[in-house]
């Protein structure tokens, strides 16, 4: 399918989902989880769509989305790397972890390289502390990181 | 399965279900006939992959024909996080630590072949070396640990429903339903003692009471799941150990207060958890434990999964009640309480996950077994999820009223590295730090306060000499900052102040005036913020200012940082493993090193800004940072 096909099936199924729900105001998250799920982000065409079919104002849709920081509005690379921020990897030096991505990747933190290919984030306890600190790419979890370990862990993520 | 439409049913199908346990429950004797291995799979084993460890017992158990003779099953948390994975085989009850998936072998051939112990993988006594513990009970990390709240965990399937019933499972509910007016139920849970674990410690009978006497049909009992302490992970394992558990309570709790729609609120962040908890609700309804006249009486109760999207605010009540009803989860004053106009204007009880665990064990084993455990104002155990720089990293649950020295040294096994213990920070975002001093403390929700910190949802990060107090404090306020809601002024504006002065401080650029604008703002701050997160954020900054008011003047007096964490404060120098290759000098922004070619180089400090560049690229780790 081309991208343009490919989005069109993407609202298809997106309305298909939130034609399920009776309390349409109710269902905003889960329609949200859905719609970030289909898209990979939240457009203002996405935002707008949903909130033509909720029969919601786009602005308490832009409301709740700005609300929360599982949402995003800009799109992601295709590798996002994560560094866990709680209190148990930051007391264990989380951020000279972050520090060393940052000068590697030359991004900052929350930022998304042009070419899609890396964003670089933090995010709050994947409670897995036992194994702090703690840097995830995609969903694969790397524990009990050092500095030296960030090249390899970059290099592994080009695969 | 068959519906589970009676109280017979339930008594029929614990009967039938019961042998499911016997292995595990058996008296402990080795070469046993049949054996089960249970492997961890909590996240943090999981992230150890022992996942494919079980994937591997499974198939090395059929290379060696033990198919009817032994099964290797999934369990809950164990809580020994540090030394996982973990594999415990029943009935010989022995515990194998830091297991990887090409150890399953040696388990299946020696273990359950030859009848030999692993030795290699048993967990080594620290305090003897060489003296290898076979029994979970024999180690120091489980000795003081008693579990309620955490009693499925690491014993039973939590994906597996008849394993929830063969350990009595249902059977409070059955006898609130049976026995009991929902009046008879809140009046028991008050008896026993039993406050909130999930911040303030408010009596969960109580709360129950106040709503179950509410006029009108339409009530709402909600499931905080929500837990975002960053560092704490005890509801989290709870519902991946023993998610029916979290039902069952929820279920009694509604029936209690006459609910006829729960919810639970849980952290999309919780992948596994989310999982677990969505597959038990659904084996609930499909038993008829959920749904329209439970267990053949007149109660009927249907209970729904709904996200959170990452906001910790939203663990406050009244900001959890926004966000299910789909808006932005900002709080609203208190009065009204939730138990009185809570979700959609209806009476709504909010309990947390670790307050819902314990109350089936409460309900069957009775108020007076629990009330006579914990201390004088705090009733049963607490689970902590113990952190940082500590040896023993882990979940554990301990009577209320344990020192916390017995917690961090003798559970904990003490520090890392043999470094001087400095602090210990509990209540995560909205806790405090507690001093080596006060060690000897006797821990509740009480104590705690008084000491300038709170219980919270049962955090615990342990911190040694190399951590910065102030540079905690600011750690903290930035997480508080971040996550504020913005709709009261002292919180979205007082708290972005507050880490404003600390991080001056911790570039040097504090003058002894900030200390004392410090301490102004945040009691301010205390007294005038709208809800929960925004009154207590100012507790870190209190009470490092209180017990570590000395790092606070070397930062600001002195401009040093005596934990050698602060990088504005420190000094990159080039030490003598320097080759000269000059990669620093390139890599530098300011251009403010030199050094001839194969050379020594040095570091102009005047013009320095700082950045870590020279740190990054230098292939001999020449450059380092002096305090």
């Amino acid at each position: 399918m081309s991208p343009k096909e490919l989005r069109a099936d993407g609202f298809k199924t997106l309305e298909q989902f939130i034609k399920q729900f009776e309390d349409k105001e109710s269902a905003l998250i889960k329609v949200l989880y859905e719609a970030q799920h289909i898209f990979g982000y939240l457009s203002k065409e996405v935002m707008l769509f949903i909130a033509d079919k909720l029969e919601v104002p786009a602005s308490k849709i832009y409301g709740v989305v700005t609300f929360y920081s599982y949402f995003t509005t800009e799109p992601k690379g295709r590798c996002q790397i994560k560094v866990c921020m709680g209190t148990a990897c930051f007391v264990r030096g989380a951020d000279q972890l972050s520090r060393q991505l940052e000068n590697q990747l030359k991004l900052k933190m929350g930022e998304t390289s042009d070419d899609l290919k890396y964003s670089l984030d933090s995010l709050r306890c994947v409670g897995a502390c036992g194994l702090a600190p703690v840097v995830l790419v995609n969903d694969k979890v790397y524990g009990k990181v050092e500095v030296d370990d960030i090249s390899k862990i970059i290099q592994d993520s080009e695969v | 399965m068959k519906k589970i439409a009676t109280y017979k049913d339930l008594a029929d199908a614990y009967v039938r279900w019961q042998p499911l346990m016997a292995l595990r429950q058996e008296a402990v004797h080795a070469g046993a006939e049949r054996h089960e291995l249970l492997v961890c799979g909590g996240t943090g084993c999981q992230s150890s992959r022992s996942m494919e460890l079980l994937h591997n017992l499974e198939a090395e158990i059929k290379a060696a024909g033990l198919e009817k003779k032994a099964v290797a099953h999934v369990t809950g948390c164990f809580g020994f996080c540090e030394k996982g994975p973990i594999v415990k085989v029943f009935p010989d009850d022995v515990f194998y630590v830091e297991v990887t998936p090409a150890d399953a072998k040696d388990i299946v051939h020696d273990h359950l072949v030859n009848n030999i112990l692993v030795e290699r993988l048993l967990y080594e006594d620290p305090a003897k070396p060489g003296c290898h513990l076979e029994k979970q009970h024999d180690m120091s990390f489980y000795k003081k640990q008693e579990r309620i709240a955490l009693i499925n965990c690491g014993l039973i399937n939590p994906e597996l429903f008849e394993e929830y019933v063969a350990v009595e499972g249902y059977q409070a509910l059955a006898k609130c339903l049976q026995d009991m007016s929902p009046t008879d139920v809140s009046d028991a849970i008050k008896n026993s003692g039993l406050r909130g674990r999930g911040g303030g410690g408010f009596p969960a009978g109580v709360k129950w009471e106040i709503a179950g006497k509410q006029p009108g049909p339409e009530k709402y009992m909600i499931c905080n799941a929500d837990e975002g302490d960053p560092g704490a992970f005890m509801d989290r394992s709870i519902l991946e150990g023993d998610p029916h558990s979290v039902i069952e309570g929820m279920i009694i709790a509604a029936y209690a207060i006459g609910a006829s729609q729960g919810y639970v609120y849980i952290r999309a962040e919780y992948p596994l958890a989310v999982q677990r908890l969505q597959r038990a609700v659904d084996q609930a309804k499909e038993a008829g434990l959920l749904g329209d006249k439970i267990l053949g009486s007149n109660f009927s109760f249907e209970l729904e999964v709904k996200f959170g999207a990452g906001a910790f605010v939203c663990g406050e009540e009244t900001a959890l009640l926004r966000s299910i009803e789909g808006g932005r989860g900002e709080p609203t004053s208190k009065p009204p309480f939730p138990a009185e106009k809570g979700l959609y204007g209806k009476p709504t009880v909010i309990n947390n996950v670790e307050t819902l665990a314990n109350v089936p064990q409460i309900m069957r084993r009775g108020p007076a077994w629990f009330s006579a455990i914990g201390s004088e104002k705090s009733k049963g155990t607490k689970v902590f999820a113990l952190a940082g720089k500590i040896n023993n990293v882990g979940l554990v649950e301990v009577p209320m009223g344990i020192t916390l020295r017995e917690i961090i040294y003798d559970i904990g096994g003490g520090i890392k590295n043999n470094k001087q213990f400095k602090a210990v920070q509990t209540g995560g975002p909205s806790g405090g730090c507690i001093p080596a001093a006060d060690l000897d403390i006797a821990i509740d929700y009480d104590t705690l306060v008084a000491k300038g910190s709170m219980m919270g949802s049962g955090g615990m990060i342990v911190m040694d000499e190399d951590n910065c107090m102030v540079d905690i404090a600011r750690f903290y306020l930035d997480f508080t900052m971040e996550e504020s809601c913005g709709k009261c002024t002292p919180c979205r504006v007082g708290n972005k102040r507050i880490h404003e002065m600390l991080t001056e401080i911790t570039e040097g650029r504090g003058t002894m005036e900030h200390l004392e604008k410090l301490a102004n703002l945040s009691s301010v701050i205390k007294d005038t913020a709208l809800c929960g997160l925004g009154q207590t954020a100012p507790n870190p900054v209190l009470s490092t200012l209180k017990y570590f008011y000395d790092e606070y003047v070397a930062h600001v007096r002195d401009k040093r940082c005596p934990a050698g964490v602060c990088v504005k404060l420190l000094n990159y120098v080039i030490g003598d493993a320097c080759i000269g290759c000059g990669l620093c000098s390139r890599g530098c922004p300011v251009s403010c090193i030199t050094g001839e070619k194969r050379k020594h180089h040095t570091i102009d400090q005047a013009r320095c800004i700082k950045c870590g560049a020279c740190e990054t690229v230098c292939p001999v780790k020449a450059v380092v940072r002096s305090k």
